[in-house]
């Protein structure tokens, strides 16, 4: 399933979800790509050894309170032991940590109009960066838009293409200050992502831009 | 059985404490891992931009946590310090931006249940690789990733940096993904 995979996220970002240093919208982006893709996971996992070495050669380590142990020895007994978190593998659209967002798989989306057929979903997301679902009937495109920000947008279902290049289930495409672009949805099946932006989005016609305090894209 | 290297260079693996821990409940097996990660995790917390009482309480719980949790512990997926660090990592998120963290989905064990002698050495020896790497990185770059570890740096700082020498130690684990995938079939 993985190798039909040809665009994923950067070092960067699994790097910052190993650490621990992405807001929640990206680690969500991270998690459901992480689902799909080993090749990623495997990266991730790496950086996550990269942590343990950190942890162990951290030269300052801080001398714990006299009575530490003895108050953590007692402590062992209060507690229960924790069962495996059990995210399971989806046989749906969404993977597992996305239908986690949503309460369900495609058909328990909130689906809000955007203009041009296109619409979205805005999921709970704390912090800088915001979540969304888009869905972009088949043949048609995102407006024209350059960013401000990093835009993420993995594929979920169907395929789109861009100035870039063709996207389908699992990939990515990272977009920042540099590109502008109009997504079009191939005209075989109805186009559904997740998107992540850390910044709004800037259209370049005006009726988006207009309504982009209403549709916090 | 657990070979432990002591009395070379190499570093101790914890691992033969965590089957104690699992398999005895043993609290000396606990005080000894203890002994040696709270320490570490309290200054992770404190680096992170805790307070040094809230990281003392913090470093305690992950060490409970490690109790709670050592049934889940697989020495053939990580060594007992990355998985230390992801659950100290974890509480971090929890304590100082109080978010959910997303994690993606479990890829459940196949059949054999215990993981192979051959699988946990060969994962130690790679860990050991990275460490040697990590030390001989040049200061600066040493500290940036340190940094990012520590919760210092921004998405896109951590974009700026290049070279980590992560190459065996990916394909070793894109390897063993690969055959946990298909033992699940
Ligand atoms: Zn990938
Ligand atoms: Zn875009």
């Amino acid at each position: 399933m993985t190798e039909t995979i040809k665009h994923h996220l950067t070092d960067a970002l699994l790097m910052g979800y190993s650490a621990g240093a992405l807001p929640e919208a990206m680690n969500l982006m991270v998690a459901t790509h992480l689902s799909l893709c080993d090749t990623c996971r495997a990266q991730m996992e790496s950086f996550d050894i990269l942590g343990g070495c950190l942890l162990e050669d951290n030269t300052d380590a801080v001398a714990m309170d006299a009575g530490a142990l003895d108050a953590t020895l007692a402590m062992l007994e209060d507690g229960e032991d924790v069962p495996a978190r059990q995210i399971r593998a989806s046989e749906g659209v969404f993977p597992g940590p996305l239908q986690d967002y949503v309460g369900g798989d495609l058909d328990s989306v909130r689906w809000k109009p955007i203009g041009m057929g296109v619409r979205q979903a805005i999921l709970p997301t704390s912090g800088t960066a915001s979540a969304r679902l888009l869905y972009i009937p088949a043949g048609a495109a995102v407006p024209d838009h350059g960013h401000q920000g990093i835009e993420l947008t993995m594929v979920l279902q169907g395929a789109f293409s861009d100035e870039v290049d063709r996207f389908a289930r699992g990939d990515v495409e990272v977009a920042d200050e540099d590109l502008e672009h109009t997504p079009v949805a191939d005209i075989s099946e109805d186009c559904i992502c997740l998107a992540v932006t850390d910044a709004p989005l800037r259209f370049k016609s005006w009726i988006p831009r207009l309504a982009q305090p209403f549709l916090r894209i | 059985m657990n070979v432990k290297k002591t009395g070379s260079n190499e570093p101790k693996e914890w691992v033969a404490e965590m089957r104690l821990i699992r398999e005895a409940r043993d609290k000396s097996a606990f005080a000894a891992l203890f002994q040696h990660f709270a320490p570490r995790i309290k200054s992770f917390l404190i680096r992170s931009g805790s307070d040094p009482v809230m990281a003392e309480e913090c470093a305690q719980e992950v060490m409970v946590t490690v109790w709670h949790k050592a049934h889940q512990f697989d020495a053939s997926r990580a060594s007992v310090a990355t998985w230390v660090f992801t659950i100290a990592r974890n509480r971090r998120i929890d304590l100082l931006r109080k978010e959910r963290r997303p994690e993606p989905e479990e890829l459940p064990w196949g059949p054999e249940a215990e993981p192979e002698q051959a699988d946990i050495l060969v994962l130690q020896q790679e860990t050991a690789h990275l460490r040697t790497a990590l030390k001989a990185l040049p200061d600066a770059q040493r500290e940036l990733i340190e940094k990012a570890y520590f919760g210092d740096l921004s998405h896109r700082e951590i974009a700026e940096q290049t070279g980590l020498p992560l190459g065996t130690i990916k394909s070793r684990i894109r390897l063993a993904l690969d055959r946990l995938r298909h033992a699940m079939k």
